[in-house]
């Protein structure tokens, strides 16, 4: 069925038809009207889910790491300093392998306090063990939603399902809403290997020396360094797992293909624009300027960004002259997050395209398009004037 | 539904004492029972054991005596602070090795 509405009912929606069981969260703009949405839905019935009101975002997820745990599909939502005051159990989540999903509607972080949009809230979180997945419009938020449970449960790794805040959360957009007959061929029950039965006890995450030992009935266990392997091997099988979902989405509902990375005029670029979220769609507009103009370019647009997915970039940029990466993000002192991901991924081809970094709408600074035309176009025209260091594009507005 | 090559390796045992070594080693205070006191010692039959309830590393056994396992127990002396019949004194582990030695 299509629908006109924002990104944040969107996700709401896509919560519904995967049928999560208990949700807790804590309003945050501007991820608010999300859980709003889902308080309403399991008010009015049409949601059979524990919706649980907590005093804050430590709470929220550790509700869900519970519910997760005693077996439940389990949601929460957030945004910027609401994410970081998670944080604690964020990394909890992760290290106990419980299939979390969790929407972050990305706003910048404060101090000084900021509701706008930019990539810094999740960025933080790039390293605690998440699978993190950022969707560029209205129709993917929803698909994405569905695909993160069964991604979530296939590899029993938590997903954070990161979208831009206002761009995306509060815009109107016709999407499609799936089919709840087809979901649930889709999506099969909830699924996690340490659920607890009273029938079967068993620690959880206690105290875990460096090395495996034996437990109080005489089995070996893992040592704490062999679950971090454990768990980073499977974070990348996870790019394989996501994209075989992918094609099952894809076969039922007749969209999807691209998961992982996806492009727009890449297949004869000489230059390609790298991005992340809904600024790879603003992009497209610069590119048919450009084009238009006579140079090649194209601009791909990074979905997976944890487990970073290696052969996709390098597939994607190593046959081009130039690639450029505009981020909503900054490792202060040093550069963008995903520029430092990229050139590393480059590194050992034998032909390496340059490569600049921009950054850009911290805050919610607005984005135009005589700004992304400018920057790529004097990145593909003189590409010797730049160096290593980021450029900061419409500081001093 | 899982995908077969995930193992998913957490940090999951079997509960019982042990799980974080030998703790008895960490205590300084051990429980000493009073079964003069101790309800079902008195009683002589199953009842209370709230001692074998609120042990957080499980080393007080279920019986009409219970008794603990000092090879784990940290002598964290919930189970004095919750006996309703103050049955468990903490006694200082120094001192019942200086009278241990001294007898021997």
């Amino acid at each position: 069925m299509k629908v006109i509405e924002s990104g944040n009912v969107a996700a709401a929606t896509g919560v519904r038809l995967a049928r999560a069981q208990v949700i807790a969260a804590y309003p945050i703009t501007p991820q608010t009207p999300l859980t709003e949405k889902l308080s309403e839905l399991v008010e009015a019935g049409e949601m059979d889910a524990e919706y649980i009101a907590v005093e804050s975002e430590h709470s929220a997820l550790s509700v869900c790491i519970g519910a997760a745990t005693a077996g439940a599909r389990a949601f929460t939502a957030t945004s910027a300093n609401g994410l970081l005051y998670m944080t604690e159990q964020v990394n909890w989540a992760a290290g106990a392998r419980l299939p979390l999903v969790m929407c972050v509607v990305n706003r910048g972080l404060g101090a000084p306090w900021t509701i706008w949009n930019d990539h810094q809230d999740s960025m933080t979180q790039r390293d605690a063990g998440w699978i993190q997945i950022y969707v560029n419009d209205h129709q993917e938020i929803i698909d994405t939603v569905i695909k993160a449970f069964r991604l979530a449960e296939s590899v029993s790794i938590p997903v954070m399902v990161c979208f831009d805040g206002y761009y995306l959360s509060h815009t109107y957009m016709p999407y499609d809403i799936p089919d709840q007959k087809i979901v649930d061929e889709f999506l099969p029950p909830y699924y996690y290997k340490h659920t607890l039965d009273p029938n079967k006890p068993e620690n959880l995450n206690t105290v875990t020396m460096p090395y495996g030992r034996p437990d109080a009935s005489g089995d070996f266990k893992n040592g704490y360094m062999d679950i971090r392997h454990n768990h980073h091997q499977e974070m990348r099988e996870a790019i394989r797992v996501f994209q075989e979902i992918d094609r099952d989405f894809e076969k039922k509902f007749k969209r999807g293909g691209s998961p992982i990375v996806s492009g727009y005029q890449c297949e004869d670029a000489e230059f390609v624009a790298v991005a992340m979220g809904s600024l790879s769609n603003r992009l497209k507009d610069t590119i048919d300027r450009l084009r238009e103009e006579g140079v090649k370019v194209g601009v791909l647009s990074v979905h997976l960004y944890r487990p970073f997915p290696h052969d996709a970039i390098i597939n994607a940029l190593n046959k081009a002259k130039g690639v450029v990466v505009f981020e909503k993000a900054i490792s202060y002192g040093n550069q963008g997050p995903l520029f430092g991901d990229i050139k590393a991924a480059l590194y050992p081809q034998a032909s390496r395209p340059f490569i600049h970094n921009y950054i850009i709408g911290l805050g919610g600074r607005d984005i135009t398009n005589n700004d992304l035309y400018d920057a790529l176009k004097a990145s593909c025209s003189t590409p010797d004037e730049f160096d290593d260091n980021p450029r900061w594009i419409g500081l001093n507005r | 539904m899982n995908d077969p090559k995930c193992k998913v390796r957490t940090s999951n045992s079997t509960s019982g004492p042990g799980d974080a070594g030998k703790t008895g080693s960490w205590r300084v205070e051990r429980p000493v029972f009073d079964y003069s006191k101790c309800t079902p010692a008195k009683r002589q039959k199953e009842s209370c054991f709230l001692c074998w309830l609120y042990c957080p590393d499980a080393v007080i056994s279920k019986e009409l005596e219970p008794k603990v396992n000092l090879e784990y127990c940290k002598g964290c002396g919930i189970c004095a602070e919750e006996c309703p019949t103050g049955a468990i004194s903490m006694v200082e582990d120094a001192d019942i090795m200086e009278k241990e030695n001294k007898t021997s």
